[in-house]
């Protein structure tokens, strides 16, 4: 299998703070990956690295490798925030055609990326948003959108920083499976974000899990025991599972989002509906 | 009325005025940078104050005095978000500067006036050239950036991921919004900016959902506004100002009151399915 991401003795953070030291893992091609970890314990920050937006500290990062730089055409993003809300009356065909044509100067030719544009929002079911505004789509809807966009040049790469955040429990099942069907007929690698593992267990390969200022990786059964977690970050941690087998991780942050999944489903949906009336 | 020269002038300035407006409004109100072009016209008015009272065109004022600010307003809150704040330091540090100017300029009290709500019927033929030069200079900008800005204006976090430099493009589009206030402001005034960099984008918005045929709808309310403006204020002994504002909140309104009475069809079948 080759390697689509090498870290090797990495450190990652600012000038004033390092982040998280001492990461070594790789990512094979074809990989569905979770990126997991309390807010604030920096995996936005290795999606940076990945994306050329940030330089380590020490250590070295590799992507097809390569040191990252930016603009890499062989990686598909889609970033937590946007810039969209219900006042952009833009089609989202026109945002998805930017990922092809976006980057050049110049007005272009009107309707240049359209034809590939539809294509990649029919890949991912999307085919009928094209022509709707962005800011009349619902969460999981403009999801889908960007995912289109992230695909376009066909990458070789995904990442998704939380793209689970803010969508239902249902429609959370469909995306995972949406990634899933496009990581593996496209055989490209995905990165995923994410602070709820569950939904992501059946279809993942392996777990980044970064907390405490440390990274760790390995398969989800070697990743959520009780043990390893523990000696990885040197605190009291409990993995508890329930007779489906969904996990929850106690101890790491306790301020942070690996609580039961029941109360998180019920917010989760109760806004999810509130958003669509 | 063409037979005035001031007419025909106010008819060549408010027209290309009204263009340059259109276009970067379109993304003014597209970047949610309203905020920012109201503090542009503020930062222009103590640029314009100082000019007069050092005796010079106001428009080198202006020009100096936004273009500045741009920078400033762009450099100090990196991110389109959360720069209110900042803004607003800015815009009130400069409204004040502004009032000192004018309360020092002991001459004409028409030239804070023309400053504040516009003067187009006095403009010259030589503002005309300037602005003419200046918007040429302008449009063809917007076009060299068209795509990029576009793209990071629907998502900075993406097109900074596919290799834009948001930074760059936040201070170029910033210098091009201070340049289209100072020359709107000799048609409207820096405190009706908004009725050629705003409402006429706004409305626009409400009706296409392509870029490119926004603009052009955008220029097209802001021409139809200045020009039926101008025409009745030839007729009508009140300020051009009043009814190019007045046309264009119409404009919005009509559009606005038109979406009550019969929701755009999209929205419609996303809150069915």
């Amino acid at each position: 299998m080759k390697n689509v991401i090498g870290v090797n003795k990495l450190t990652a953070g600012y000038a004033d703070r390092i982040v998280w030291r001492d990461a070594e893992f790789s990512v094979g091609n074809g990989e569905f990956v979770a990126v997991l970890g309390p807010n604030g314990s920096g995996k936005t920050t290795l999606f940076k690295l990945l994306l050329g937006l940030s330089r380590p500290l020490e250590g070295e990062i590799k992507i097809f490798n390569k040191i990252p730089a930016r603009g890499n055409k062989r990686i598909g993003y889609v970033p937590q925030k946007h810039n969209v809300d219900s006042e952009t009356g833009i089609d989202a065909v026109e945002f998805v055609r930017m990922g092809l044509v976006g980057t050049r100067f110049g007005t272009g030719i009107a309707g240049s990326g359209m034809k590939e544009a539809i294509e990649s929002l029919e890949s991912v079911g999307a085919e009928k948003l094209a022509h709707k505004p962005l800011g009349v789509l619902s969460g999981g809807e403009l999801q889908r959108v960007f995912l289109a966009e992230a695909l376009i040049g066909n990458p070789d790469l995904l990442l998704l920083d939380e793209p689970l955040a803010n969508l239902d429990i249902k429609r959370e099942t469909e995306f995972v499976r949406l990634i899933n069907e496009v990581v593996r007929s496209r055989r490209i690698t995905a990165l995923l974000i994410a602070h709820n593992i569950n939904p992501l267990l059946p279809v993942l390969d392996r777990i980044v899990y970064i907390a405490n200022g440390r990274v760790a990786t390995g398969a989800p059964s070697e990743i959520l025991t009780s043990e390893t977690l523990m000696s990885l970050y040197d605190t009291p941690v409990e993995v508890l599972k329930d007779s489906h087998g969904r996990v929850a991780i106690i101890g790491i942050d306790e301020s942070e989002h690996h609580h039961g999944r029941l109360g998180h489903a019920e917010l989760d949906s109760h806004k999810h509906h509130h958003h669509h009336e | 009325m063409l037979q005035y020269a001031f007419m025909r002038h106010a008819f060549e300035a408010g027209t290309i005025v009204a263009i340059v407006a259109g276009i970067v409004g379109y993304f003014v109100v597209l970047r949610k940078s309203a905020f920012a072009a109201h503090a542009l016209s503020h930062i222009g008015f103590a640029g314009a104050a100082g000019a007069v009272l050092a005796g010079l065109n106001p428009i080198i004022g202006l020009l100096t005095f936004t273009t500045s600010g741009g920078i400033a307003i762009s450099t100090l809150g990196r991110k389109i978000v959360n720069r209110d704040t900042q803004i607003g330091i800015v815009l009130a540090f400069m409204l004040g500067l502004g009032v000192l100017f004018i309360s020092l300029y002991t001459g004409y009290a028409t030239e804070a006036y023309s400053i504040l709500f516009g003067e187009i019927l006095g403009i010259s033929a030589s503002d005309v050239l300037v602005t003419l030069i200046v918007s040429m200079a302008l449009i063809a900008a917007m076009a060299v950036i068209y795509r990029p800005l576009l793209f990071s204006s629907l998502s900075e976090d993406v097109a900074e991921a596919r290799g834009i430099s948001i930074f760059w493009f936040g201070i170029i589009f910033m210098i091009l919004v201070a340049v289209a206030t100072s020359i709107a402001v000799q048609v409207v005034g820096v405190l009706l900016i908004f009725a050629l960099m705003v409402t006429p984008a706004a409305t626009a918005q409400r009706l296409s959902r392509r870029p490119a045929q926004g603009i052009i709808i955008t220029a097209i309310i802001a021409l139809l506004a200045t020009w039926i403006g101008l025409f009745i204020s030839f007729y009508l002994p009140y300020p051009v100002s009043f009814f190019i504002t007045t046309i264009t909140f119409l404009g919005y309104s009509a559009v606005r009151l038109y979406e009550n009475v019969k929701p755009r069809p999209s929205l419609v079948k996303v809150a069915e399915s």
